[in-house]
């Protein structure tokens, strides 16, 4: 039976423990070496089971902290994009 | 968390951030991208084992975890078309020497231009890269139709189209070279943060949040870091971060052959293995010699805006996600290596705006025959730091984002 973790790239436990195994103990690591938290959802489902997972293999020696999220919020087609109105994005440098 | 415990293996390594620190080493490189890892691996296929590799956060933290995986042989100096040309071929017998995917596929890379300016540079462009004996051809605004269907070809009028380019999903190669550096014997410390670095005798007293290490030679490979690291030296280097911003799409069926680039706006697309559109383009940034990583919104529109215009129908194509990661731009396009006046033993391999992925293997090879044989490729007299002093600059123009 395959337990999955993260349902959008298709990332087992077993994928997520290999990793662990191999004494890479956090939520970047994991999302770098199976893919883990990049599909369409960009980790609002997985990434909480694969923070606890990081957890219980680090003991608690070192804090879990979330990976960077990434805009946009969800998934958004280029057109509306690319008809955004100028004048109120030129000035801006949000970050 | 009990329910967890029980799924997670007892055995495992320990955790690798808590590796012990050595005493001391023959090479301590400053930097765990494509770079350094690429150095300290082809270091130990020459021998030379005792090597310690520091880097400050996880393997793929930096640059080569966030670039976008081109690797093309159009350039316009005859010493990036020939350093390319022999990457290409490392990149291309990269899965089979260490036994990894790569993702390599050479689709070919196509350069549109919009103005006559445009236009001669990218002949004066073919014609080097074919005396090197790269294939580019100039081919008509119609003809690049051909190779990619769904261009608008409003404005273009000119295209040169190399079949050898391609593109690579990064992360696979700093696995790859520190698998098989550390079967070799050398050391890679993730999380080591180098604070402060003693200029010896006979070496190097680096200091570190994780101890101390003393090193014979260093190399400085810390990318768009790397004047923060030569600053620990006293040296100060003329290169500057700059924030380069890309983004993915969802992964669609396979469509786009080459990698597609505008030289006047500097926007790039090209599909991935895993069938993303993976897209950048130049944007202007304050710079204040600090390396930035946030994302703007200001990027997206800029983008879409341009990819649209190229590329009509992906305007119904979902964006995923968006990133930054730090070019390290030195003045004159070119990479900034080998030891600055008045510290031996102090070895830069910096500056390589952004390409440093690409380059990274061949230049991984090259500085491993100079630092053990003493094989002295001419880059390393061409890229030397006091060139900007000289003013015997040969600017490389062929540069996106």
């Amino acid at each position: 039976m395959k337990i999955l973790v993260c349902r959008c790239e298709d990332v087992t436990l077993e994928e997520i423990t290999h990793v662990l195994d191999r004494g890479f103990v956090s939520v970047e690591e994991c999302k770098r070496l199976t893919g883990l938290g990049t599909g369409p959802c960009q980790g609002k489902e997985c990434m909480l089971a694969c923070a606890l997972l990081c957890h219980a293999a680090g003991g608690g020696a070192h804090p879990i902290t979330p990976f960077t999220a990434r805009p946009p919020l969800s998934p958004t087609p280029l057109g509306a994009l690319a008809t955004a109105l100028t004048t109120s994005l030129t000035t801006e440098d949000d970050e | 968390m009990r329910p967890l415990d029980a799924v997670v293996d007892v055995k495992r390594a320990p955790p690798r951030r808590d590796v012990p620190m050595p005493e001391r080493c023959e090479i301590a490189i400053i930097g765990g991208g494509v770079m350094g890892l690429g150095i300290a691996y082809q270091l130990a296929k020459r021998g030379l084992t005792d090597v310690v590799v520091l880097e400050r956060g996880y393997l793929a933290e930096g640059a080569s975890g966030r670039n976008g995986g081109g690797v093309r042989m159009q350039w316009s100096t005859e010493t990036n078309v020939r350093l390319m040309q022999q990457s290409i071929a490392l990149c291309a017998g990269f899965a089979e020497e260490f036994g990894i995917n790569v993702w390599f596929r050479q689709g070919g890379y196509l350069f549109l231009g919009r103005s006559e300016e445009e236009r001669r540079k990218m002949e004066r462009n073919v014609e080097l890269q074919n005396r090197c004996g790269v294939p580019t051809k100039l081919i008509a605004p119609d003809d690049a139709r051909d190779l990619v269907p769904e261009l608008s070809l409003d404005g273009v009028v000119c295209a040169a189209y190399n079949p050898k380019d391609g593109v690579l999903f990064p992360w696979p190669f700093l696995w790859g070279y520190a698998q098989k550096a550390e079967a070799a014997g050398v050391r890679v410390q993730l999380y080591t943060d180098v604070k402060r670095i003693d200029v010896e005798k006979a070496g190097f007293q680096l200091h570190t949040n994780r101890g101390q290490l003393h090193a014979r030679r260093v190399i400085n490979a810390a990318g768009a870091w790397s004047p923060e690291v030569a600053r620990l030296v006293g040296v100060e280097l003329p290169n500057r971060p700059h924030r380069h911003e890309i983004l993915s799409t969802e992964p669609l069926k396979p469509f786009l052959k080459p990698m597609v680039s505008l030289l006047s706006s500097g926007l790039y697309f090209s599909q991935s293995m895993r069938g993303e559109i993976v897209t950048g383009i130049t944007v202007p940034d304050h710079d204040d010699g600090t390396v930035k990583l946030g994302s703007r919104l200001r990027f997206l529109t800029t983008l879409a805006k341009e990819l649209v215009r190229v590329a009509p129908r992906l305007a119904d194509v979902k964006i995923l996600r968006q990133w930054a990661g730090p070019y390290d731009v030195s003045p004159d396009g070119r990479p900034i290596l080998g030891e600055p006046a008045g510290v031996p033993g102090f070895f830069l391999a910096c500056g390589f705006v952004g390409h440093g992925f690409m380059m990274a293997p061949v230049m991984a090879k090259l500085y491993a025959e100079l630092l053990t044989d003493g094989e002295k490729h001419p880059v390393f007299d061409e890229c030397r730091l006091d060139r900007f002093a000289s003013g015997d600059i040969q600017r490389e123009d062929m540069i996106l984002g």
